[in-house]
């Protein structure tokens, strides 16, 4: 059962530059999915076309059943929850302790609070974060802080998990443990997963479907695994 | 339940805020408050100098004197045409014929005086008095025209009014009023413009929590709510001090001047119950300014 479809798609920006063109691709309800490409290869656009940061300029793009071009900024909230979102630099509040971040999207859909508390301890539980639950971002590491971004986004059990390059600020050892806790989340939830990264260790080890964009075209599309980007023209 | 939860959910959130941005909130409270002084300062003098321009006019009249030579018939006549004026209050309508003018007069005059002795050697037929009309309008502002039409009533000798109260104090007074509505609307909407600003930096500081609040699922009504309840909170508190200023000032100034201004003729208004309704209007103010603030600040970021 298809959970995202998109079919010929294009986005071109204000400025006139195509970050994504004629993309079609589907992927399946509970599917592991890696986006990789080298910088400013559309990867981004993509995912912000999935989460309707940003509008498809032709084409469709369909989000568990929500057609995503047509959706008007006022209602963008419904399809927001049904995802689950994680972002290299975190997006954590420093003002809010672990347990009020992963708890902050819950408190607005009015939720009972001892539903919210248990559904926060579950989500930290999970991420192996529940002893901090008191402490403020800036008291954890970069591993637990991004922990907590993801106890955020599955605290709502959502359907789709979004990662834009998780493990973009995190050394090696501690990208692993992040990426294993995305995978048992994707394995023991049935939680769909479209993870955007540059790590090719991370990529080659998982042997999950790899989708690889170049120039916002889809140049490959291997279900076995596998990092095939080019990044001899990235920009470092 | 579930609105109510969000409800309660978004007070509790606003007032942590307030405490987590203190900085910014006392800026947005300090700005609230000079403001409110200013705004309770020219409601004050409107109020009074409207209070004042309805006293003088409450006792201006128009006398018409009525010829010797008229009757009973031709007062009466000349009675129903000056009820017939549209502008004239004819329940103040009143009366006097010379003899009770006379007696008026000679009450107000020392006995001793020659005049007095005058006076009361007028018998009815002698007595050179005229009768007289004293008349009492709606709109003093057509109190000249309205003279002139009681000049043409016939048996109506002559007619007096203050023409140049009428003439210059009461224009300069409604322009005065005026001028201060004006500023008053002119203040509020500075203070709205001043707040709006303040209220801009705490968003702007805020953005990200914004940004995650839309990106979490937050529905913009529920983005909106804890930062409009929070901007009713600070115009609220901003409003407290120049509440406090206006009761305990008005009512110091009023006891040292004693209720009057400058001169014995400009009357100040009774500090009760004026002092609340201006303070009600401060609060209303104030938490109007603050929600609506918030509400235009909060809505540049949340792509509407």
């Amino acid at each position: 059962m298809k959970f995202i479809d998109i079919k010929n798609c294009y986005k071109v920006y204000k400025n006139g530059v195509t970050a994504i063109a004629d993309l079609s691709l589907s992927i399946e309800k509970g599917e592991f999915v890696f986006v990789t490409g080298a910088s400013g290869c559309g990867k981004s656009t993509l995912v912000k076309l999935l989460y309707r940061e940003e509008k498809p300029t032709k084409g469709q793009v369909m989000v568990g059943g929500i057609n995503v071009a047509k959706l008007y900024n006022s209602r963008v909230y419904k399809l927001r929850r049904k995802l689950g979102i994680v972002f290299q630099d975190f997006k954590l509040l420093p003002k809010l302790t672990v347990y009020e971040n992963v708890a902050f999207g819950l408190e607005n859909l009015g939720l009972k609070s001892n539903i919210i508390k248990s559904r926060v301890i579950k989500a930290l539980d999970r991420v192996g974060l529940k002893e901090k639950t008191r402490s403020f971002p800036n008291e954890l590491s970069g591993g637990e802080q991004q922990r907590v971004c993801i106890a955020r986004a599955i605290v709502n059990e959502p359907k789709l998990l979004i990662c834009d390059e998780p493990t973009g600020n995190l050394d090696p050892k501690t990208s692993k443990e992040i990426i294993k806790v995305i995978n048992s989340i994707n394995k023991d939830m049935g939680t769909t997963v479209v993870m955007v990264t540059h790590d090719k260790d991370i990529v080659n080890s998982m042997k999950k479907r790899v989708i690889t964009l170049e120039n916002g075209v889809l140049t490959s599309d291997s279900k076995k695994g596998g990092y095939t980007a080019d990044e001899s023209h990235k920009n470092i | 339940m579930k609105a109510i939860r969000i409800f309660s959910r978004n007070i509790a959130n606003a007032v942590k805020s307030i405490f987590r941005n203190f900085s910014l909130s006392i800026a947005s409270i300090i700005c609230t408050t000079i403001t409110l002084v200013i705004v309770s300062l020219a409601i004050i003098f409107s109020a009074n100098v409207n209070n004042f321009t309805h006293d003088i006019e409450n006792t201006l009249t128009i006398i018409a004197f009525i010829d010797k030579t008229a009757t009973e018939d031709d007062i009466n006549s000349i009675r129903s045409k000056i009820l017939a004026i549209k502008n004239v209050k004819g329940d103040e309508l009143i009366y006097k014929d010379k003899e009770t003018i006379k007696e008026e007069t000679m009450k107000n005059t020392e006995e001793s005086s020659s005049l007095y002795s005058i006076m009361e050697s007028w018998t009815e037929e002698t007595n050179p008095l005229e009768s007289e009309f004293i008349i009492s309008v709606k709109n003093v502002e057509d109190l000249g025209k309205t003279a002139e039409t009681l000049k043409n009533i016939d048996k109506v000798s002559n007619v007096k009014y203050s023409e140049d109260v009428v003439d210059n104090m009461i224009p300069l007074f409604n322009v005065v009023e005026k001028v201060t509505i004006v500023i008053i609307i002119g203040l509020i909407v500075v203070t709205t413009f001043l707040i709006c600003n303040t209220i801009k930096l705490t968003i702007f500081a805020r953005k990200n929590e914004i940004e995650i609040m839309r990106l979490v699922g937050t529905s913009n009504f529920t983005i909106k709510l804890p930062f409009v309840i929070e901007g009713l909170f600070l115009g609220m508190i901003g409003s407290l001090i120049p509440i406090l200023a206006t009761i305990w000032g008005y009512i110091f100034a009023f006891d040292k001047l004693e209720g009057h201004l400058f001169t014995n003729y400009i009357r100040m208004i009774t500090p009760i119950p004026f002092v609340f309704y201006t303070s009600i209007a401060l609060l209303i103010i104030g938490s109007l300014v603050g929600m609506f603030g918030s509400y235009i600040t909060v809505r540049k970021y949340l792509k509407i």
